[in-house]
């Protein structure tokens, strides 16, 4: 759910700040040259990000630390002794590699699904906005932004459970469903920028249009891909909600819900439900490690690329 | 500036703004290729059965006495009546509204005071934000467990050693405080995304802006108040319908934090509409599900005037 602000905010780049990039430009150069750094400001904004680092400190704290020394309530001592105790327990209790595997299945079945599915939506309406049925796909696609899951959880749960779909399967399509109007917004404003001589010469080459999209748009797409995969992720991998209630064999969880397993039996094992927190939150973090440069830039710059 | 104040979606939206629009009065006439339809279609065909079809049933069993399953019969307008004199519904809204309301306050202000911050020259740019946007890559119920182990367990040990009373129980226990963390963390993790599009607005303003105010002597806080404000006001739209209408669906943190709890003093409409599968009342639930999502279109569309009409004076 945190992360549609962001998607939204390269909507707002990809439709409305692309005219804006060349005076962006200018004004980060006007600035720069302006003035100097300022420390007091830098150590203030250090302290403030002191609140974010506390809790993951306190996690992986709290994660290496042996069962006696995580019960004393010190959240903020550091593990002495070292102990990996915690992590053996927590692999076994949860079943971590197969809530690992449906969460790693889920997540890139969405992905996979958001970029592909929302990508040839896309193209097909971008290219054929002057008829009406493509037009209103767009509009009947983008409506899913006011339709929230909770409004739509008690149906959909028992519609998954007639079709068989109460599983991981049904999960990964929903996930999909519910990141496609984001990713066809930003799709379809990136596909404007996308020069149509480009497209009418890979024609004349004799291209398909089926070729067309596969060896010329896609990859031209494929910033724009980069940034849906990316949030399309976060949202798949960190959901609650929604595996939780439709899912209906305890046994195919994924990661996040399987942690509910520490809040009513072994609540007192701090150091193995840290352990298992810091398993299940960790891969979400190198991944963002990795590419926050798409994850910023994807929210700072978006359409600029184009 | 028009650009910005105006909503991207219905930008983008508008016919003769768009320039595949121009481009297709030139081949007009021409055949759709039936390729395009078998690129349109998956989306549309799985969009309808996950998400219409539900939404239709729904809308349809609002109006019935369903339990869920087995018989049931047309109550008419029933269930939407009850609701308005329910207490259990009645204070899910009441909190839902006043938390969100809360939360868009605390986390704008935040996100757009870190995103002056991080936009000025300071040192350690790059690692500052990059810290900053970690809590939107993390998952919402997990970070909630951590915070649930340090209101329940460390919080009250330090509110025991400086002897405050309030502060030496678990806040998540006390009906009157539960709702300050599950703002907090909240807030916690929100304030990245806001804080980007807020980043995106300022790095939108020119410079010159700013160099003729500095000739003309504005103070920095008169530039900020009065320059960057105004221009990153249409950013200030976004936000805060966003931010609203992600918060009054807020479900994962509040289920790590409080479960609902104490009681029923943190239950959110979301997690009172799930209660339909445990409870037995199915299609009452469905009407408060349909009431939210008119509530939730009518909050996006009075806000979007509001702020907008603000905008033009």
């Amino acid at each position: 759910m945190s992360v549609q602000p962001a998607l939204i905010a390269e909507g707002i780049d990809a439709a409305a700040t692309l005219e804006n990039s060349r005076a962006r430009r200018a004004s980060n150069r006007g600035r720069i040259g302006n003035e100097r750094s300022s420390w007091p400001l830098t150590i203030v904004l250090i302290l403030a990000a002191v609140t974010v680092i506390v809790p993951l400190y306190v996690t992986v704290s709290m994660a290496f630390k042996t069962q006696a020394q995580a019960v004393d309530g010190n959240a903020f001592s550091l593990p002495a002794p070292f102990s990996l105790d915690g992590f053996i327990t927590a692999w076994t209790l949860t079943d971590f590699p197969k809530a690992f595997l449906v969460s790693v299945l889920v997540t890139a079945g969405s992905v996979a699904g958001t970029v592909v599915l929302g990508a040839l939506a896309s193209f097909a309406i971008s290219r054929n906005w002057d008829r009406r049925l493509f037009r209103w796909s767009f509009f009947y696609l983008l409506a899913a932004m006011f339709i929230p899951f909770p409004v739509v959880a008690l149906p959909q749960v028992q519609l998954t459970g007639l079709a068989g779909l109460d599983n991981p399967v049904g999960v990964t399509i929903l996930h999909i469903m519910f990141q496609l109007s984001f990713s066809i917004l930003l799709f379809t404003a990136f596909l404007r920028s996308i020069p149509a001589e480009l497209e009418e010469s890979a024609r004349i080459d004799g291209a398909t249009t089926w070729q067309t999209f596969w060896k010329l748009i896609f990859p031209l797409l494929a910033p724009m891909s980069a940034t849906v995969g990316i949030f399309a992720f976060l949202a798949s991998w960190n959901d609650y909600m929604m595996p939780s209630l439709i899912t209906s064999d305890p046994g195919l969880q994924t990661l996040p819900v399987v942690q509910a397993i520490f809040q009513t039996q072994f609540s007192n094992n701090y150091n193995v439900s840290f352990a298992s927190y810091l398993m299940a939150m960790a891969p979400a973090i190198v991944v963002y490690l990795f590419t926050q440069r798409w994850v910023m830039e994807g929210v700072t710059q978006g359409a600029v690329k184009g | 500036m028009t650009t910005m104040t105006s909503a991207p979606p219905t930008r983008a939206a508008t016919k003769d703004d768009h320039p595949v629009a121009h481009a297709a009065v030139a081949r007009r006439r021409r055949k759709v290729e039936g390729i395009y339809y078998a690129f349109l279609l998956p989306s549309l065909i799985l969009f309808t059965l996950a998400i219409t079809v539900p939404a239709v049933i729904g809308i349809f069993f609002s109006f019935t006495n369903s339990i869920g399953f087995g018989d049931w019969e047309f109550v008419g307008l029933i269930n939407y009546v009850a609701m308005f004199s329910d207490p259990a519904i009645l204070q899910s809204y009441l909190f839902t509204f006043g938390f969100a309301a809360v939360t868009v306050v605390i986390v704008n202000v935040l996100a757009f005071l870190l995103a002056v911050g991080l936009t000025s020259r300071i040192k350690l740019k790059t690692g500052l934000r990059a810290v900053f946007v970690i809590p939107m890559v993390v998952s919402g119920i997990i970070i909630a467990y951590v915070f649930n182990f340090l209101f329940s367990n460390s919080l009250p040990i330090f509110g025991q050693q400086v002897g405050i009373g309030w502060l030496s129980e678990s806040i998540l226990a006390n009906p009157d405080l539960a709702w300050t963390a599950i703002v907090l963390v909240t807030a916690w993790q929100a304030i990245p995304g806001t804080l980007l599009i807020y980043i995106a607005g300022l790095l939108s303003i020119p410079g010159d802006v700013y160099e003729a105010a500095d000739i003309d002597g504005a103070a920095k806080r008169q530039q900020l108040l009065r320059i960057t404000l105004p221009l990153v006001a249409g950013y200030v739209v976004i936000n805060v319908i966003l931010g609203f209408k992600n918060f009054l669906n807020a479900y994962d943190v509040i289920v790590g934090l409080t479960n609902g709890g104490p009681g029923t003093a943190t239950r959110s409409i979301p997690m009172t509409i799930v209660t339909g599968f445990t409870g037995g009342d199915y299609a009452y639930q469905m009407a408060n599900a349909a009431m939210f999502f008119v509530i939730v279109v009518v909050v996006s569309v009075v806000q979007l005037r509001l702020t907008r009409g603000r905008n033009e004076l």
